[in-house]
């Protein structure tokens, strides 16, 4: 998909998850919550996808960044009287950031299990921090209360959800058109190069370490930013946000629509989170057996998710000409 | 004439094992210079070496005459020095076109730019295509690597290389695993090579090497045998019983 | 220590096949499960039981890997980390239909209960049995990898499966053999350990951080390391719970990035050298 031989102009097939939430919006009012929560498990599996998927580093640790930046939302909304929603992200985001470049700049050196280990610790710690530090994050309690102003001073969150559904839109658009812009860029052919032969980029003279962590941070500024709106939504943010769980669930949404093609992080969370509000609620025992069952077919018999099926079903949806080089 | 490339006293050991002994090396500008040698006489170590994939226990790299034994690979790249793998390692999944790109944009440094849409840079997939061209793969752009023989692989490897626009070229065993009646397109693309580039070739292809090489150098059990022009190379009997085994291992 | 005979298998399985197995957790629990039923249903003497937790984990375990984990030897770690979390799910599920919500009950033999008085202080008896069996295990396991033809050719295997095939090595059967090894070795495990950690339908998940903090900081393929690991944790663990119980698991995770930055391989692991 990326590279000099793709085709960077916008097809028509991609403007249809736009006109499919703007239709949900209108046809479904009353699941406008669960929409928010998909639109912001969507920018979190995008970020995931932009390691994972381009540049081929696998971690169980996403969370820490999805955790920080809800819990900075959370406590700026809570304790402090900044109550601007974007002044919130932005703080989210510019920590998150940190934290990425901080972290990745340290364990990027390392790979394969070391890396995954070392994502997973660093979850681990903030998680206990979150637990301990009482005062700050609300604890096991969780961190309510949470204030967020009428955005651009006019639109009030609203019991329906409304308000956060499209605001979750529009954040989400935005992180759509900025990875997108990432993707087709030199900078994204880069990293598929990374991905595709790192000795090979080696040789050509790209110091490989640091465009790992410049895209690391870029993934995990994201990642804070999505987790601040989950705070803002709900005015809420509880210990869930951090450790193993989280992670993992945005690894498997990424992987059940499909690494590596943009749109797998739509999909993916949007059947993730449907099917998993109709059966965990009355069958929690049988969401995990299903979704565990899935997860190894996927990992088996359909490695590219469900856009890969797509692709093999129904060819029109495939992007131009160096369509071989995403297909996997 | 200064040395574009030059090592000083090169030494490596993996413990007890030496396999670079006090290696004395100079490449001078525009050099087609080959480096032959039973099989683990160390050659492609000391090419590892001399990219900076691997660490010499002690001695001296230069390169254009200032010292790179502690310069990382990819600022050695960045000053002039390519190379072509034994093994090719190409980016299989994507087409020539990329792979060559790839290399070109990072010598322009185009390769952090997340703006404008990579395909969109003209220059660069232009001067890509100068070099497919020049190899005579040009026709194949859009191809996938992995759909290619090998032997055009093995041209990609040259293509990427000259993208790179290197002061030094590394050659190792460029013929390797190519079919014989291919091997004839790697030695004409060869010597199609700029003549301001200098070359150091590994080859266990004699006649490619005879054929190619100004000045040979070789190499047995991480010591210089000898160095000189091919045709003493040829007359010198030492060379002869390394190759043919008299001499005992 | 509980954490090292769950954990060495872990090692094994990791080191020696190359195959990153998450899901290991989830044989410490059938080990479990299985003591549990077996002691429960049939009155089966403990030290019984134990065995036949740890065998019938390790055939479970044969034809898991004959099905499926074979299929993914070749895959990168990405492709093992899903499957494993999959299965991780589908198991939990099960667990839970199972049992619910409850931990499964622990039947210790009055003989290992109580406290043994070893140099002038008491120790619980269990504990010491613990280290005990766990010592034994780490001498058998070293002796058996390093001292027989088996550990040689699995060490071969690993390094070059298709050398390793071509001087007549039936290496399907050497990696299902050791597969089933480490597997009965986390049943082992998880059915001794299961008055220590408590057997419960999230365990594979619960504890996954711990096992994979013992055998990376350990080393991988080494028996030795993640003993000391193990050591260090538990250690750790008891000393900050007395000292400064603030921070228990704090300090366990920051040791642990620690000492990976430090070496990457693992305390004990085997280096690779960059080419």
């Amino acid at each position: 998909m990326s590279g000099y031989s793709a085709d960077p102009r916008i097809r028509w097939t991609e403007w249809l998850p736009w006109v499919a939430a703007i239709a949900f919006f209108f046809l479904m009012p009353g699941y406008l919550s669960l929409g928010a929560r998909i639109l912001i498990f969507i920018l979190f599996a995008l970020s995931l996808d932009l390691i994972l998927g381009y540049a081929g580093i696998v971690t169980l640790g996403h969370s820490a960044f999805f955790g920080l930046g809800a819990y900075t939302a959370g406590a700026l909304g809570a304790h402090t009287g900044i109550t601007d929603p974007f002044l919130q992200l932005a703080a989210a985001a510019a920590l998150s950031a940190l934290l990425g470049v901080a972290t990745g700049a340290v364990i990027l050196r390392t790979r394969a299990l070391t890396l995954l280990m070392l994502t997973l610790a660093i979850t681990a710690i903030l998680l206990e921090i979150a637990n301990k530090w009482t005062s700050m994050t609300g604890g096991a309690d969780g961190l309510s209360g949470v204030k967020v102003d009428p955005i651009l001073g006019m639109f009030r969150f609203d019991l329906y959800g409304k308000t956060a559904f499209f605001y979750c839109l529009a954040v989400l658009f935005v992180g759509w058109w900025v990875v997108r812009r990432i993707i087709y860029s030199p900078f994204g052919a880069m990293l598929t190069g990374i991905r595709e032969n790192s000795t090979r980029m080696h040789a050509v003279g790209a110091p490989v370490y640091w465009r790992l962590v410049m895209i690391y941070t870029i993934s995990a500024t994201m990642a804070g930013t999505a987790g601040a709106l989950l705070t803002q939504v709900n005015q809420f943010v509880g210990l869930n946000v951090l450790g193993l769980e989280p992670s993992g669930d945005v690894l498997v949404m990424l992987i059940l629509g499909g690494v590596g093609r943009l749109y797998g992080a739509f999909i993916g969370p949007v059947v993730y989170i449907v099917v998993q509000d109709t059966l965990a609620k009355q069958y929690p025992e049988y969401w995990y057996l299903g979704i565990g069952a899935l997860l190894i077919f996927v990992v088996l018999f359909a490695r590219g998710g469900i856009l890969g099926l797509l692709d093999k079903w129904l060819p029109f949806l495939k992007p131009g000409r160096s369509a071989r080089a995403s297909a996997r | 004439m200064a040395a574009v490339l030059e090592t000083r006293s090169l030494c490596k050991s993996f413990g007890a094992l030496t396999v670079a002994d006090r290696i004395n090396f100079r490449l001078e500008p525009g050099a087609r210079h080959a480096l032959i040698g039973p099989n683990g006489a160390g050659k492609t170590t000391f090419v590892n070496m001399l990219m900076g994939q691997l660490a010499p226990s002690s001695g001296q790299i230069l390169l254009g005459g200032e010292d790179v034994t502690r310069v990382p690979q990819s600022a050695r790249v960045r000053r002039g020095l390519g190379r072509t793998f034994q093994v090719t390692t190409l980016f299989r999944n994507l087409p020539l076109l990329d792979n060559v790109a790839l290399g070109i944009a990072e010598r322009e440094g185009v390769s952090v730019r997340m703006w404008k849409p990579a395909s969109r840079h003209r220059e660069i997939k232009d001067e890509a295509m100068t070099y497919l061209s020049a190899l005579g793969i040009a026709d194949e752009a859009d191809a996938r690597v992995a759909d290619l023989p090998y032997g055009k692989q093995r041209l990609v490897e040259i293509a990427i290389a000259l993208g790179l626009k290197p002061k030094v070229l590394l050659l190792d065993e460029p013929a390797a695993g190519v079919p014989s009646h291919e091997s004839g397109i790697i030695l004409s693309n060869l010597a199609k090579l700029p003549p301001e580039i200098a070359i150091l070739i590994i080859e266990h292809d004699m006649d490619l090497v005879f054929r190619f090489a100004q000045r040979i150098t070789v190499l047995v059990q991480g010591t210089v045998l000898v160095e000189a022009p091919p045709e003493e190379i040829a007359r010198d009997k030492r060379v002869h019983q390394v190759y043919l085994g008299e001499q005992h291992a | 220590m509980i954490l090292y005979v769950i954990s060495v298998g872990l090692s094994v399985t990791m080191g020696l096949m190359g195959f990153v197995n998450l899901a290991h957790g989830v044989f410490a629990m059938a080990g479990g499960l299985v003591m549990s039923t077996v002691i429960a249903r049939f009155g089966v003497p403990f030290p019984l039981a134990i065995l036949i937790a740890a065998l019938s984990v390790a055939l479970a375990s044969i034809v898991l890997e004959r099905l499926l984990y074979s299929r993914l030897y070749a895959e990168g770690e990405l492709a093992q980390v899903l499957f494993c979390i999959g299965l991780i799910f589908v198991s939990m599920a099960v667990a839970r239909l199972m049992n619910g919500d409850r931990a499964v009950p622990v039947f210790l033999p009055d003989y290992l209960r109580g406290q043994l008085h070893v140099l002038g202080r008491d120790f619980p008896t269990y504990r010491v049995f613990l280290i005990v069996v766990s010592t034994c295990l780490i001498f058998l396991l070293w002796f058996g990898v390093e001292r027989t033809r088996w550990g040689a050719m699995v060490r071969a295997a690993v390094d070059n499966r298709a050398m390793a095939q071509s001087v007549g090595i039936n290496t399907r059967l050497l990696f299902m053999g050791t597969f089933a090894l480490g597997s009965g070795l986390a049943g082992l495990g998880g059915a001794l350990g299961a008055d220590i950690l408590p057997v419960m339908w999230s365990y594979p998940f619960e504890h996954l951080v711990y096992f994979l903090i013992v055998v990376a900081v350990g080393g991988l393929g080494s028996l030795r390391g993640p003993f000391i690991a193990a050591l260090l944790i538990g250690v750790a663990d008891t000393a900050c719970k007395y000292w400064t119980p603030e921070f228990g698991a704090f300090l366990v995770y920051a040791a642990t990035i620690t000492i990976l930055l430090w070496r990457p391989q693992g305390l004990f692991g085997m280096r690779y050298e960059r080419i």
